[in-house]
């Protein structure tokens, strides 16, 4: 019961939920960056939550498989193809044992999810299947997926079935603009009023320099408020004495070319962090791609934790839906 | 004689040649066989190879050396 990659794509990963947990110890989740993607494919393949999928980006991967499965793709608006033929995206499709599923031109978003019943059986570390490349842990021999990997699957699928199918009104359309919602803080303060205006006004083009550590934005430049730096800080104005930094906390180095922290990024440092997209639009955020554009739009605390309960409620309706 | 656009399949940035000393992979109008690398596209702090999925002439680029791309982008006209 396997998975035989032919041809990797792109930085396709194993992942989960995440690594939760041991983030004071410097250790960053890691997990699929699309959660909503990624829990709806495995409540289509019939999986438990939590089960290990792949995450690609840009370039689908062609993947053979040795068994008669069931498997679903979400996410990113791509063509797939089983041996050949089109199969829907946002749907469980029957494989036979030797068939192969393949990807076409990504048409929309950048990230497309496969899960697969039973799920992607790599060993947990830290009590998670999830990538983590930096530090090479987790997932497939902590890396991305490599021509010839041969990948197992698990046999703890729930109730696989073909022929699942999430409406139209659950599938998350990707617009080459993004707006993502923006809890500001906590060094919000350090920006001139001018500047701050300015970061939520901006469209941010997003570089090419944009992965599952973070996102690197072009756009505008932004100044600090002039001050003698305190004990503890370096000497840059964007510094501040060191901090945790919230994953989706938002960081502008030199006052240009503001930085998205995501699930693989480091856990603390010295920028002032202007403030933290809510996690639920961390999902919009890994369905943009290089070239697309973003705006932040700022959001108080309680509707951060509307739009999160909102959220819940959504995933819990497209479950029940499926089951 | 007919032509044929070679597209990004990644966003990214162009380069023609593989470090910046060397020469470009392809001169204009050189003749290229399927499969030979025409590029690189850096994204994501990866280089990926462009490869010519048909051969022919390299009649007319599309882009500059070191232009952001787009998916589906044109990227350089062969004749084939």
């Amino acid at each position: 019961m396997s998975v035989l990659v032919r041809d990797p794509g792109l930085e396709t990963t194993v992942q989960d939920t995440g690594r939760l947990g041991h983030y004071a110890i410097g250790f960053p989740p890691s997990g699929a960056l699309d959660s909503y993607a990624y829990h709806v494919g495995n409540a289509l393949v019939g999986n438990a939550p939590g089960a290990a999928a792949l995450e690609a980006v840009y370039l689908g991967p062609t993947l053979e498989f040795t068994t008669d499965t069931v498997v679903a793709v979400t996410g990113a608006e791509i063509p797939v193809t089983l041996d050949g033929e089109p199969v829907p995206t946002w749907e469980s499709v029957a494989v036979r044992a030797g068939q192969t599923l393949a990807f076409g031109q990504l048409a929309g978003g950048a990230r497309p999810y496969v899960a697969v019943a039973g799920g992607i059986d790599v060993p947990p570390y830290y009590g998670s299947r999830s990538t983590y490349t930096l530090v090479g842990i987790g997932g497939f021999g902590g890396r991305a997926l490599a021509e010839g990997d041969e990948l197992p699957l698990g046999d703890a699928a729930v109730d696989p079935r073909a022929g699942r199918r999430v409406d139209e009104a659950d599938i998350p359309e990707h617009p080459t603009t993004a707006e993502l919602r923006l809890l500001v803080g906590l060094h919000s303060y350090r920006l001139t009023p001018d500047s701050l205006e300015r970061f939520t006004s901006t469209p941010w083009k997003v570089t090419p320099d944009a992965n599952r550590v973070g996102y690197r934005y072009r756009g505008a430049e932004l100044e600090f408020v002039p001050r003698e730096q305190p004990f503890g800080a370096g000497s840059d104005p964007a510094n501040v004495t060191d901090c945790g930094y919230p994953v989706g906390s938002v960081q502008v180095p030199g006052g240009v070319e503001p930085i998205v922290l995501l699930q693989d990024a480091v856990t603390g440092g010295g920028y002032a962090t202007l403030g933290t997209v809510v996690s639920v639009d961390r999902d919009r955020l890994a369905q943009t791609k290089t070239g697309d554009h973003t705006r932040f739009v700022p959001v108080d605390l309680d509707e951060a934790l509307t739009i999160r309960r909102d959220r819940a409620g959504r995933l819990d309706r497209v479950r029940r839906s499926l089951a | 004689m007919a032509s044929h656009t070679i597209t990004a399949r990644t966003p990214g940035v162009f380069y023609r040649r593989p470090t910046p000393d060397a020469e470009p992979y392809v001169a204009d109008g050189a003749t290229v066989a399927e499969g030979d690398t025409l590029g690189l596209i850096e994204v994501m702090k990866t280089y990926r190879e462009v490869k010519a999925d048909a051969g022919g002439t390299v009649s007319r680029w599309l882009v500059e050396n070191e232009d952001e791309v787009t998916i589906g982008q044109d990227l350089v006209e062969l004749d084939t």
